[in-house]
């Protein structure tokens, strides 16, 4: 069951901030003067943080490339993967024709298809981009197929009975309501997607934060590597917070029609 | 001439066909609808008459025979043909204001923009929703949604209005409100209504004519004129001797054809109550 009032303002941000608070708190005081060569104090990284990657030139050496990798490789997911699951999920004959290929990449799990993505492309941009495609593509296909393929049977009928044009049932029609349901597969493309930009640069690449936090543990500088990995959560639920911002936005009409009718 | 009709039924049979399965639903049913009648299509749940309705609308194609819509065959859906389905709740958009919905189907060759708002509240209007444009669907009641899929049909301007059980989801008085507020709206604006049933009394409260639809596959049992005043009234037109008559010759047709045996020791069930 649900509480039935949820807690806003103050009383929310207390209920969702007092545990990251106390960890870093613990970990600040726990680590503070740390000599154990895997364990450096948490100031030391934080300091090391702010000096190699805001004040540094890093952000711009490392962190952007592979923002900009992250999103051209996602993004190219989301447009492919919407954009053809449209199509086959309309289509049965598309489907048949391609759904045994499907089948076949979506089982491949895609870190196995680096080492021939690196013979074919080289180290690079262009095969950590590929990369995240490769793995991504696949649920959100998966999900707008299923999705599209959901739509009500008298619904469709409406649609047929009004004559609506292909390209209103696409945007008025399909898309709305498959949305919950692509919204879905692009979460599970977001996370495959931020997976794939570390493990994609810990081996194909000679910068970004993958081959950071790789480099750094080889060198022996754990304090680097730490850095890496705090940098790494933080972005990656920074692009999940950004993500669930817009699916909000997008899905609003089924989130008010649920609180209307309270239906699950 | 089958243009004389504005609907002409002309051996129409439909089988569905599920793997070895063969289900023959209709078969040879014939009848006719002209301009500005008030017909209903009534018959027992599982009978065919949604299949009926889907072959009228070019939604689904008949097996055998042929609909002629203003004298052309029916192929797939024509532009001056609405249908009314029976669950509101998957006919509406729920994603779009109900305004949005009515004009959605409002194609731009027949109705420039600039004259849409007008024809969307007169819809409204017709339908008693004044100012309800900007309302989701899910936020009204189960009788308002049907009444603004109905604004949404009138608003297309058909020539002919099919309606698959409109009312089969709504409690009983509002029901009742609906089906006065329908033929209150037919009468006013001339319209052409083909009206699903498997209510008997629905039928022949609204009709000018019934047509039965019994026995497997479905054929017409009879096309009955409804020789009652053309003022219908809940409580009057129910309370005349011939409304009685009426319904108990509907229910004996349909009776007739599910327990063949059984039709002279069958008593005609006690009406529905007017609350
Ligand atoms: N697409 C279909 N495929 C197979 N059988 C169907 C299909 N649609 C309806 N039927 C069957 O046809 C019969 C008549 O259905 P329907 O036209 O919905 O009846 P009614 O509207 O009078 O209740 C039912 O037995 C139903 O199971
Ligand atoms: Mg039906």
């Amino acid at each position: 069951m649900m509480a039935t009032t949820t807690p806003g303002g103050w009383r929310l941000l207390l209920l969702r901030g007092w545990l990251p608070v106390t960890l870093v708190a613990l970990w600040w005081t726990l680590s503070a003067g740390s000599e154990a060569l895997y364990f450096p104090p948490l100031q030391e990284i934080l300091t090391t943080l702010v000096d190699e990657w805001i004040l540094g030139p890093r952000w711009r050496s490392d962190l952007l490339p592979s923002l900009a990798n992250f999103t051209i490789g996602f993004g190219t997911s989301v447009l492919l993967g919407t954009a053809l699951g449209v199509l086959l999920g309309m289509s049965p004959v598309m489907r048949a024709l391609f759904a045994p290929v499907l089948t076949f990449f979506r089982s491949l799990p895609s870190p196995a298809l680096i080492p021939i993505v690196l013979g074919i492309l080289g180290l690079g941009a262009g095969m950590n981009v590929s990369l995240i495609v490769l793995g991504a593509v696949w649920p959100i296909l998966l999900n707008t197929i299923d999705g599209v393929r959901s739509v009500d049977t008298q619904l469709r009928e409406m649609v047929r009975s009004y004559r609506l044009s292909r390209r209103q049932i696409i945007t008025h029609v399909v898309l709305p309501s498959a949305g919950p349901q692509i919204f879905a597969g692009y979460r599970i493309g977001l996370q495959i997607a931020i997976i794939l930009i570390v493990v994609s640069e810990m081996v194909g690449a000679t910068h970004g934060l993958g081959y950071y936090v790789l480099e750094s543990q080889q060198l022996f500088m754990i304090t680097q590597t730490w850095v890496g990995t705090i940098l790494l959560g933080i972005i990656g639920y920074l692009l999940t917070l950004i993500f669930l911002r817009i699916e909000r936005r997008v899905l609003r009409w089924q989130i008010r029609m649920r609180q209307a009718t309270g239906a699950s | 001439m089958g243009a004389e009709h504005l609907l002409d039924l002309q051996d129409l049979g439909k089988t569905y066909s599920t793997g070895a399965v063969r289900a023959r639903i209709l078969e040879g049913v014939e009848f006719t609808v002209d301009r500005g009648e008030f017909v209903c299509v009534v018959g027992p749940s599982g009978a065919g008459k949604t299949t009926l309705l889907k072959c009228i609308a070019g939604l689904t194609a008949p097996t055998t025979g042929r609909t002629l819509f203003e004298g052309e065959k029916v192929t797939e859906p024509p532009a001056k043909l609405a249908v009314i389905f029976q669950d509101y709740s998957r006919s509406l958009l729920p994603w779009l204001t109900v305004a949005k919905n009515i004009e959605l189907p409002l194609q731009k060759a027949r109705f420039p923009a600039r004259e849409r708002p007008g024809i969307i509240a007169e819809a409204l209007a017709n339908v008693g929703l004044e100012g309800k444009g900007g309302v989701y669907p899910w936020e009204m009641s189960g009788g308002m949604q049907q009444r603004a899929a109905i604004a949404r049909g009138l608003a297309y301007q058909p020539d002919v209005l099919l309606m698959d059980e409109p009312f089969a989801a709504v409690d009983a008085q509002t029901r009742i409100d609906l089906e006065d507020l329908v033929l209150g709206m037919s009468r006013r604006l001339g319209m052409t209504v083909l009206f699903v049933t498997h209510d008997i009394d629905e039928a022949v409260y609204m009709a000018d004519r019934v047509v039965v639809l019994s026995g497997t596959p479905a054929a017409v049992a009879r096309d009955i004129t409804v020789d009652l005043p053309g003022e219908r009234d809940q409580v009057q037109t129910k309370n005349l001797p011939r409304y009685g008559e009426l319904r108990a010759e509907v229910f004996g047709l349909i009776q007739a054809a599910k327990r063949p045996a059984m039709q002279r020791t069958e008593t005609v069930p006690a009406r529905r109550m007017v609350p």
